[in-house]
């Protein structure tokens, strides 16, 4: 596929035109940060944020929302499926979410394929954009290859000075372009080559090893005493998987309406910190101690999904740190291990 | 893309309701159009009660005995379990499913059968008994060792006699305590292990009960000498879809719902979170 240059001019009339077929989300200010939100004008777009506090999981997982509806009444309750998905364009997504869409395309494709996910999945388009700079101190993706993208988008746009130059990934995405880009010329993919060559050395490596080695080194570390430190400090809030643009473990709640005629089936984002998240109704609870739970987050993301899905499933995003109540840092305990092995 | 949904139920009606014990009743249930469930011993379905809550439950009858209906022994426990206890039959239940690894059956015929549950662990493995029985000649001795903590703590009395009854069963039942009517052996499951002597290259053992049980009862099965890859568990998990995505069944990195709940030993002997 093609490269196009997108001038910067040309943004906000480009955004505003999908704004009128699409929902679109994108990174937009939130107090002194960045949510990756529905965007209510072209305004509103801060292609310039670091990072945003939610990933853009929320288009594609949200928060809740409805599976089924059961009318009920005489005779037998009727069950009408709901599938809420509507057109949508995820505008701006930093590579480190681009994986974890590919992480979670993966996870609800598998064995059973969702349907709920992946028809959102499919009313989506995805426009990512290149980091050229680390978000803060506390960005990984150099570690863990996530930090430059390598597909899985339909159109990806890297900052090149005046514009940006935009490597066009599937029909759906040239299409979106429409009439706002135009082809690249030779020096315009110079000049990306440039900015790409350059880009490398601002990233640091926070991990102290190579990430292909996590799996085989968790697999050392089960009885390692950093979990019962981990577990002395965590206080079991969740924030940690809320923010994480790879965990999608959800409950599926029933509810009923006041007038008892309608019972819906919700899903809703679960957390494996949350006490009762392993706790079966007779009062067993199979990951009773915080040390238990801070340790199975570690090992799903460094080797669990890693292993079943064959992509990273820690992306190095980083946010876990950034919201931990208690400075739980999942880099500092993988290099911890490392050390000590 | 269709609009069907891996989660809504299928509602299916209650054929009939029979109490078991103080806490345990069994629930006949007719799936539409006569359809059978289309399972295999050791697989569950996710049972709900619309605007109440979903919730897991191994499938207790056999599929030979199918008939256009499947049984759960359910115990009254929660939420859910609460509220079909107090239903009666023509009443309307969400069913999903069959989920899950059963007992692969076909890998079992011809060998000896030792069968150990405890307590409710009796739920699961009544369909895989029922299933060997109804097969009875394709297989070699049939063991089952049965414990309960108290006499009016054991299932399916009626079956309990017609396998004591049987000649072709060896059927061993025991009580944690006693009481004034009870005339039977006392004592933990395991206390039936020494009077019975089992050729050990050629039996399938099969247990389930609760977590506490399987350390001892895997002892004594480890000391008559099966191999670890023909002792097979069925595992009790927290499950919200069955269908190895929502978590919270995860025993490391095995899902309980997909791997599972059916384990040999040997796949979960260096699973840490598994026993």
């Amino acid at each position: 596929m093609s490269l196009r240059i997108l001038d910067k001019q040309a943004v906000v009339p480009l955004v505003e035109a999908l704004m009128a077929d699409y929902r679109v989300f994108g990174p937009r200010a939130k107090g002194p940060q960045f949510g990756f939100e529905p965007l209510d004008s072209p305004a509103d777009l801060r292609l310039d944020y670091n990072i945003s506090i939610l990933s853009p999981k929320t288009a594609l997982q949200p928060p809740q929302e409805r599976m089924a509806t059961i009318r009920l009444g005489e005779g037998a309750p009727a069950v009408e499926p709901v599938i809420e998905a509507q057109p949508t364009v995820l505008f701006g997504v930093h590579t480190c979410d681009l994986y974890a869409i590919r992480l979670l395309d993966r996870a609800f494709t598998a064995d059973f394929p969702d349907a709920h996910y992946l028809e959102r999945r499919r009313q989506t388009l995805v426009v990512s954009l290149e980091c050229l700079q680390p978000c803060d101190e506390h960005s990984f993706c150099k570690s863990m290859g996530t930090w430059t993208a390598d597909g899985g988008y339909d159109l990806h746009m890297t900052d090149i000075g005046d514009a940006y130059i935009v490597h066009v990934g599937t029909e759906a995405g040239e299409a979106l372009l429409r009439e706002y880009a135009r082809p690249a010329t030779d020096a315009e993919v110079r000049r990306l080559n440039e900015v790409l060559s350059a880009k490398w050395p601002r990233f640091p490596q926070r991990l102290e090893f190579d990430a292909a080695e996590l799996p085989a080194l968790l697999a050392t570390a089960y009885n390692h005493p950093i979990w019962a430190e981990l577990g002395e400090r965590c206080l079991s809030c969740g924030s940690c998987t809320n923010v994480c643009p790879t965990c999608y473990c959800f409950n599926v709640l029933d509810t009923v309406s006041l007038t008892l005629d309608e019972a819906s089936r919700i899903r809703r984002w679960d957390s494996c910190q949350l006490d009762e998240f392993a706790r079966v109704t007779s009062g067993e609870n199979f990951r009773e101690a915080r040390a238990a739970r801070q340790r199975h987050r570690m090992l799903r993301k460094g080797k669990y999904l890693r292993e079943r899905f064959n992509a990273p499933g820690c992306v190095g995003c980083g946010r876990c740190i950034r919201a931990c109540l208690v400075h739980i840092n999942i880099v500092e305990t993988f290099n911890t291990i490392h050390k000590s092995a | 893309m269709s609009t069907t949904s891996i989660y809504a139920p299928e509602m299916a009606r209650l054929a009939d309701v029979r109490p078991l014990t103080e806490l345990e009743k069994l629930f006949v249930i007719e799936l539409p159009q006569g359809r059978s469930l289309g399972h295999q011993p050791g697989q569950f379905v996710m049972l709900s009660i619309p605007g109440v809550g979903e919730a897991p439950i191994s499938i207790s009858s056999s599929p030979s005995r199918s008939n256009g209906h499947f049984e759960l022994c359910v115990r009254r426990m929660g939420d859910v379990t609460g509220v079909l206890h107090n239903m009666q039959a023509g009443d309307w239940v969400g069913i999903r499913g069959p989920f899950g690894h059963g007992f692969p059956i076909e890998q079992m015929r011809g060998r000896d059968m030792l069968f150990a549950p405890g307590g409710l662990g009796l739920a699961p493995l009544r369909s895989l008994i029922n299933q060997v029985l109804d097969e009875r000649s394709a297989f070699g001795r049939v063991i089952i060792l049965y414990g309960a903590k108290r006499p009016a703590e054991l299932l399916f009395r009626d079956e309990l006699d017609a396998w004591a009854a049987r000649e072709d069963v060896e059927f061993h039942l025991t009580v944690d305590r006693g009481d004034e009517t009870w005339k039977g052996h006392v004592g933990v499951i395991t206390t039936l292990f020494p009077a019975i002597t089992v050729d050990p290259r050629n039996t399938i053992a099969v247990t389930c009960g609760p977590p506490i049980m399987y350390r001892f009862v895997l002892m004594e099965l480890l000391g008559k000498g099966i191999p670890e890859t023909n002792i097979y568990l069925s595992l009790e998990r927290r499950m919200k879809c069955g269908m190895g995505k929502c978590g919270h069944c995860q025993i490391n990195d095995l899902y309980c719902c997909r791997e599972g709940p059916v384990f040999t030993y040997d796949q979960i002997k260096n699973v840490p979170e598994a026993l």
